[in-house]
């Protein structure tokens, strides 16, 4: 994992703790050091890197094996491991907001090979607005979990056959799990309008 | 109408003939409020008589917003959360989250938590299989399994209160292995309950699994093929039901899932009725897997050392279970503080629900019904 997306968010982290956590965390110790992510060793991933080349950044942590890659490689990627490595199951598709970042979201695919039983990660970094391709052709059952990713953080995703909200109202406004999403925002207009109420809350 | 016709702009409608006899195609709502739904789903049909054209789900109605809560609470606040989603199964849904925190600490539950864990997850299984008999089978028209289940059922919810003092939202476990010692009593109470359960079970299976009118209205209806199953990332009972040997208990087992001796039950051509048999199977294999650990748990602390206050070092973990509906996952994001930079779940029931339009497809409006019952779905984890 490359060093920003370790560092968390330290002014929106701060805004968001409840006022009860805050003199427990003054007398914490700092931050305890865990394992770091080790290079991780295989043969498929000698063949896609003979192939992508320094694309893509093999990692592993606490035995859990994953790789950031460049979004550029998505969808082929995908497309090689489903077809030559035989991920044939795409467990999720999910995304985690980074606002300091300047490539604000990473995109994860969570993948599993039903004959070699093995676990593995995909993870890309995207800009907001930056559209990625879609997979529902590679795994059908990104479909909804594509939406999902939408409804919850914007991210648009190209080919994707029925872009839409899937857990929130089609006419809502914002995008829940960004960071800057308060927990207690809603979209007002759109409680007003339908519900008939001031507000939510 | 207007606001079905909104949702199925992709289906390629056409102008809705001038009278009402005229026309072959038919939109209709199911839901959100209806019976046989299991909640608040709403399920769009597109019908031809009374053969389904195409299907589109709406869903969001139970929508509390898990995943945002989980990075204002600390890991341990969130915990009793997680009994929300799935709440027929909440013991399967708190051993998942604890256990993937677990892994993110890098601690291990000593294995006499481990062993209490799997009793109760296994009871939990029965309970939530019993639940879904005996609505699938009311859905259909059978009205005494669930008089029967609910009977049975009562049992292993009474275990769980003295165990814990709740029923049906446990809050069990504890991140680093249980809360509770067992009670006094405790494995006379499970063992009491597994000696009776495979004649209870027997019963259902009197009532059910040569009755005409079940066999009539289950078998051939929402066949699903292996190779569907896995593109479309459906798992569990489901999955298994279509010839997929699949367990994530044998495939990459947790807690102490590797000391018992079990089989995994699948059926041979995907349809209602082999979902059905599975899950009877299944509960079978529960049984079998209680009746070993029972006999011996070991002795010893139930709970590793963990922090008072949990704050994994910084990096992130998938970790998965066999929840009764299929794969329960949690992706976990530690930015090195006590709260959790991002948790999101991978609900079984969401990913099996998006099967239900090709299971349909073709089918008649009645068997909607029966497929809904069959992929055994909970709204409050599907929308989570």
């Amino acid at each position: 994992m490359p060093e920003e997306t370790k560092s968390p968010s330290p002014s929106t982290d701060g805004e968001a703790k409840p006022a009860a956590e805050a003199p427990h965390r003054a007398a914490m110790p700092a931050k305890p050091t865990g394992p770091a992510p080790e290079p991780w060793k295989s043969p498929m991933i000698g063949r896609l890197q003979e192939q992508y080349g320094s694309g893509i950044d093999p990692l592993t942590y606490l035995g859990q094996n994953y790789m950031v890659v460049d979004s550029s490689l998505i969808p082929e990627l995908l497309r090689v491991l489903r077809d030559q490595e035989e991920f044939d199951y795409c467990v999720d598709v999910t995304a985690l907001h980074y606002p300091q970042r300047e490539k604000q979201f990473d995109v994860i695919w969570i993948l599993y090979s039903h004959p070699r039983n093995e676990r593995i990660r995909v993870k890309t970094m995207i800009a907001d607005g930056e559209i990625i391709p879609s997979c529902v052709s590679i795994w059908p059952t990104a479909n909804w979990l594509e939406r999902e990713v939408y409804d919850m953080f914007g991210i648009r995703f190209e080919g994707h056959p029925d872009m839409k909200r899937i857990l929130l109202p089609d006419g809502w406004k914002g995008h829940p799990l960004r960071k800057d999403y308060g927990i207690i925002q809603q979209d007002n207009e759109w409680v007003q309008i339908n519900l008939g109420i001031e507000s939510g809350q | 109408m207007t606001d079905a016709t909104k949702y199925l702009s992709h289906l390629e409608l056409g102008e809705p003939d001038k009278t009402f006899l005229d026309s072959n195609e038919l939109i209709i709502n199911m839901g959100p409020q209806h019976p046989a739904t299991h909640g608040v789903l709403r399920v769009i049909l597109k019908l031809d008589g009374e053969k389904v054209l195409g299907t589109e789900c709406v869903i969001g109605y139970l929508h509390r917003g898990v995943e945002k809560i989980a990075e204002h609470r600390t890991y341990t606040m969130f915990n009793p959360y997680v009994d929300r989603m799935d709440y027929v199964a909440a013991v399967s849904n708190g051993l998942g989250y604890c256990e993937a925190v677990e892994k993110l600490l890098n601690v291990e539950a000593p294995p006499r938590a481990n062993y209490i864990r799997v009793i109760l997850t296994e009871l939990n299984r029965l309970a939530s299989h019993q639940l879904w008999l005996g609505t699938h089978a009311l859905d259909i028209g059978a009205m005494t399994p669930l008089f029967y289940t609910f009977r049975d059922r009562e049992e292993i919810l009474k275990i769980l209160e003295k165990y814990c003092g709740a029923r049906l939202t446990t809050h069990a476990f504890r991140i680093g292995g249980c809360l509770y010692e067992t009670y006094d009593g405790f494995e006379r109470d499970v063992k009491k309950f597994i000696d009776s359960a495979p004649s209870k079970i027997d019963e259902y299976e009197e009532l059910l699994t040569t009755n005409r009118i079940w066999v009539e209205r289950t078998k051939g209806v929402g066949t699903i093929s292996a190779k569907d199953c896995i593109a479309l990332g459906v798992t569990g009972p489901v999955l298994r039901a279509s010839g997929v040997k699949w367990d994530l208990r044998k495939a990459q087992p947790y807690a102490a899932y590797r000391d018992f001796d079990f089989e995994i039950p699948i059926g041979e051509k995907g349809d209602t009725y082999d979902r059905y048999l599975v899950r009877m199977q299944e509960m079978r294999q529960s049984l079998r897997i209680i009746e070993q650990a029972v006999g011996r748990i070991p002795e010893g602390p139930i709970m590793a050392k963990v922090p008072k206050v949990i704050k994994p070092a910084v990096g992130e973990i998938y970790h998965s279970i066999e929840a009764p509906k299929g794969e329960l996952g949690y992706f976990i994001v530690s930015d090195g503080s006590t709260q959790p930079y991002r948790v999101r779940v991978r609900p079984p029931s969401f990913v099996n629900l998006q099967a239900l339009d090709i299971m349909v497809r073709g089918q008649l409006v009645a068997d909607v019904i029966a497929v809904i019952g069959t992929l055994d779905i909970v709204l409050g984890e599907v929308d989570r």
